[in-house]
């Protein structure tokens, strides 16, 4: 037998992934990184065909995505991009379905089917472009701003205390929680491809920045000067290590984190935390998420925390097997004609 | 059968089992109602009962109720006013004696008619004993104790023995009205399997009760009603929510499209989502949502990604998924949304029936946002609309609201079960062509081509933004959206095309029309029927589809000199009927959170008529 019949893949590129709309986010602004690494991240996910893939959103600026992506996409309505991602895999689990969301819609009014599309464990990968303003509705504060933040609905700074997106996720129960910046490409890329691997929820805060109406939130992580001790990137398996010559550690006592210098005061490498993104225990992780609380700690990047738990897709799809195997398929004129039935002559 | 215990012949009877919460009544009540009807009576039932799901026991609030109608005749409705009343404590005659007929039966439990129980039921005296009841034939039955007594044998507990007595009124009740005791006692012995004290008991309290009317004193006279002329055919008891739920099933198999579920429990709907929840043999996707806006915009997801989806919900659920059938209607995907109208506004009255959401569904929500709007008119008619419900749906790519009530849900009916290969297919034609695919391409129908995810080469974008007719591309244009505001209109008025014309029952026109929707066909048939016997001209017809109406709605009520529409709100089919055709209608409006009684509608329909024959 001849095996001339084979066809050959074509390897699709990121411009196989842009639509022929033209883009209107404002220039510069963070949502084109974001747009530019998932174009260029998805010819690598393996075993993902492109009609397969199916963008959600909700409603504001990061809910535009869709419209730009050469995939099958749904803008729908504010805050329900969960809920409606979550009945598109429920009823197709082959299908590959991304939710693209912003901090109002994803936290704010769709607060509720966040937490229970984590809860559920539906294998969908949700993108929170994170600029902690509210954009498309010009510069109020989110759930997401710092308390303080002077907007045109705090004019004399927001009262209101910040979801931190990241322990609100794990508290959700989670399976994959992870954080990047819009600055950091590659770093994102490897996060967006870590999430399609994932079987579950994946979750990754991406820091965006809003030119117009939140320039600078986060310049203190991408600042050529400061970035180095300010961010933490988690690997796995390696200890938890930031500033300009790797010399500062997270160290752990108790449930108490605090800073080192493995170089000074005795210390060693051997005193710093060794990043396990699958502990089963929730713990670390959340420690982890917290250190932004202060200042005196970096931000952490990369894959906080990945365990395993049956999705409610996969489950729904096992009892309807079981079901079935014990039962038989159904059979609708016996349904219709089961319990106290009567003829009449 | 002892001798002086005669048989009277009855051509109907209307029963009502009322008592404490946790008494069993409902049980008690559809145990005689699959008995009955196993033994050929035609019957509708009304089951009423309290929102708490034990309210504090002996109160007039918490007392729960099951009335039915059976006869030998084609029986509408669950009956205007009981013959004959189980009483199973003093709160449950204070509750319904205003409602017995003169001269109507009360079986009453003596044994709860104890000092704390009269109290509780706001008697100063006990109506068994100081006269008050005069004008009634009063059994007074020792139904506690005598259960307490035909169990002593038994390990159960007191208070397990004495949860039994409604078994022995319903043996009690087995024997005056002369039915069988055997289904009930197979019921039994599936209920408890695992339980076999249970049986014994439940059982056991059954044929006391039986006995107990074979061989007291008390009861001279028993009732036979004959097994009513229904048409040939294999038949069940089902109830509105039941039919619903095969419905939505039948629409499945007859699609071949897998049936997704997306709902969050409300009274009175949450049986069907319990129903469809049983079916995962015929791949039947539930999804108990976290709230009733996910219910829907699951339902939306999984009907983008090419299944047949559904949403069901009551009153103040249908109000939270407004935006999302906007989205719905929108994107024109195919959606049932099935609202079991409950007593409004807000919580209102979660357990009994009312009508007034048909304004909300047929014009709540922003912008210009037509959609179809149907209603089911018969418990067993549930099957029915929820099938075509379906049909339409997907016919013309857009959201269906299917009304149903309360009343129709919980109440229930003989059904003549049709057969598979009866229903018509329900075609179903995903777009793969890629050369000719455009997202909003319209064809005769004016809806729009339905693209899986997963199919190569149609990737394509939808969303809440208006959309370029054809391309399907965001458009802001001003003379886009002008066009794209009357398609979606247009298409929604052609489906008049393809709907049963109104029938009118009674002359074609004349002096009075009465004009109905929903589940109030019963009540108007019952009294146009009993009118025209008294020689009375009066023609009735009943809507089915709201939006749009049938294609001759405005030729029939243009042929009455009035038109007559009962409907359980303030007039709301009223008003569109009015706006629609500019004829002057009357009303007949009673929002008691029960359905009609026929009488009141007979009385309006005789008002109506001056009293001329």
């Amino acid at each position: 037998m001849a095996d001339n019949n084979e066809i050959k893949e074509v390897k699709l590129t990121a411009k196989d992934f842009a639509t022929d709309q033209d883009v209107r986010w404002c220039p510069g602004c963070g949502d084109y990184s974001i747009l530019a690494q998932v174009q260029r991240s998805f010819p690598d996910l393996v075993n993902v065909k492109k009609e397969d893939i199916v963008w959600i959103s909700g409603i504001g600026c990061s809910s535009r995505f869709p419209y730009y992506m050469d995939t099958y996409g749904f803008h729908t309505i504010h805050g329900r991009a969960p809920a409606i991602a979550t009945g598109v895999k429920i009823s197709n689990p082959g299908l590959s379905v991304w939710v693209a969301t912003g901090d109002g819609d994803l936290l704010s009014i769709g607060g509720n089917h966040f937490i229970h599309a984590c809860r559920k464990n539906i294998d969908l990968k949700v993108l929170l472009f994170n600029n902690r303003i509210y954009g498309l509705t010009k510069g109020q504060y989110s759930p997401t701003s710092e308390k303080g933040k002077k907007t045109k609905t705090s004019p004399y700074g927001s009262v209101d205390f910040p979801f931190n997106p990241v322990s609100l996720a794990l508290g959700a129960e989670a399976t994959f929680v992870a954080r990047c910046t819009d600055r950091d490409t590659k770093h994102m890329q490897q996060m967006i491809k870590r999430a399609a691997d994932h079987k579950g929820i994946a979750f990754i805060e991406i820091f965006q920045n809003c030119v117009i109406f939140n320039d600078g939130a986060f310049d203190a992580l991408t600042d050529k000067a400061t970035k180095d001790d300010m961010l933490l990137y988690m690997e796995q398996g390696k200890p938890l290590l930031f500033g300009k010559n790797k010399e500062k550690g997270i160290k752990i006592d108790g449930a108490v984190p605090s800073v080192i210098n493995i170089n000074e005061n005795g210390n060693s490498i051997n005193d710093v935390l060794v990043h396990d993104e699958f502990d089963l225990s929730p713990v670390r992780s959340t420690i982890l998420a917290h250190l932004t609380d202060s200042t005196e700690f970096p931000t952490p990047l990369g894959v906080f925390r990945q365990i395993f738990r049956p999705t409610v897709d996969g489950e729904i799809e096992r009892q309807i097997e079981e079901v079935t195997m014990k039962k038989g398929v159904g059979d609708l004129e016996k349904l219709l004609f089961s319990g106290n039935t009567w003829e009449v002559n | 059968m002892i001798k002086g215990k005669e048989f009277q012949n009855l051509t109907e009877v209307t029963v009502r089992f009322a008592g404490d919460s946790g008494d069993g009544m409902q049980l008690t009540g559809s145990q005689f109602s699959d008995t009955t009807a196993v033994w050929g009576n035609d019957l509708s039932t009304l089951p009423d009962y309290p929102a708490e799901i034990r309210a504090p026991s002996g109160t007039v609030y918490g007392v729960s109720g099951f009335q039915l109608h059976f006869g030998s005749m084609d029986v509408h409705t669950p009956g205007d006013r009981p013959d004959i009343l189980v009483a199973m404590n003093p709160a449950a005659i204070r509750k319904n004696l205003p409602e017995l007929k003169q001269g109507g039966i009360i079986i009453a439990n003596t044994d709860a008619f104890d000092a704390k129980n009269l109290k509780l039921a706001k008697y100063d005296t006990n109506p068994l004993e100081d006269n008050s009841l005069l004008g009634f034939e009063v059994y007074p039955v020792p139904i506690t104790s005598l259960t307490i007594k035909a169990l002593e044998n038994t390990k159960l507990s007191q208070k397990e023995i004495s949860r039994c007595k409604n078994f022995f009124a319903l043996g009690l009740m087995y024997w005056l009205y002369n039915r069988p005791l055997d289904q009930t006692i197979d019921w039994i012995k599936k209920k408890f399997k695992d339980k076999p004290e249970f049986i014994d008991a439940n059982r056991n309290a059954l044929i006391a009760g039986y006995n107990f009317g074979e061989n007291t004193e008390l009861f001279t006279i028993r009732y036979d009603v004959k097994p009513a002329q229904l048409p040939k055919g294999v038949y069940r008891s089902i109830s509105g929510n039941e039919a619903t739920a095969l419905g939505c099933l039948a629409a499945s198999v007859k699609s071949g499209l897998p049936l997704f579920l997306g709902s969050y429990p409300i009274t009175p709907a949450t049986e069907i989502l319990q129903y469809l929840s049983n079916y995962k043999n015929f791949g039947v996707k539930t999804f108990q949502a976290e709230d009733e806006i996910a219910g829907i915009t699951s339902a939306i997801g999984a009907s983008f990604a090419g299944n047949l989806a559904l949403t069901t919900t009551s009153g103040p659920g249908l109000a939270l998924k407004s935006e999302a059938l906007g989205l719905a209607l929108m994107t024109e995907l195919p959606l049932v949304v099935i609202n079991v109208q409950r007593g409004g506004p807000s919580t209102g009255l979660p357990t009994k029936t009312e009508q007034a959401d048909l304004l909300q569904a047929m014009y709540g929500r922003n912008g210009e946002s037509p959609l179809a709007v149907i209603a089911s008119s018969t418990p067993s008619d549930c099957f029915y609309m929820a099938f075509e419900a379906f049909r339409i749906a997907i016919k013309y790519m857009c959201p269906v609201i299917l009304l149903t009530d309360g009343y129709l849900a919980n109440g229930s009916e003989p059904w003549k079960i049709p057969h598979v290969n009866e229903l018509p297919e329900i075609p179903v034609k995903f777009w793969t062509d890629k050369s000719t695919y455009q997202t909003y391409l319209r064809d005769e129908f004016l809806a729009r081509p339905w693209a899986k995810p997963g199919t190569p080469g149609l990737e394509h974008r939808i969303g809440g933004l208006e959309k370029a007719n054809i391309t399907g591309a965001v458009s802001y244009d001003h003379d886009n959206h002008d066009l794209m505001v009357k398609l979606r209109d247009q298409k929604i008025k052609n489906i008049a095309k393809d709907i049963p014309d109104l029938v009118v029952d009674g002359d074609e026109e004349g002096e009075l029309l009465v004009l109905g929707w929903g589940g109030t066909l019963g009540a108007i048939t019952e009294a146009v029927i009993r009118l025209r016997k008294a020689g009375y001209k009066v023609s009735q017809a009943h809507l089915k589809y709201l939006n749009p109406m049938p294609a001759n709605t405005e030729k029939v009520v243009r042929s009455f000199k009035k038109v007559l529409i009962p409907e359980i709100n303030l007039g709301q089919l009223s008003k569109i009927i009015r706006s629609e055709f500019l004829i002057p209608v009357e009303q007949f409006n009673l929002v008691r959170g029960l359905p009609f009684k026929s009488m009141d509608i007979e009385e309006k329909i005789i008002d109506l008529l001056g009293g001329k024959i």
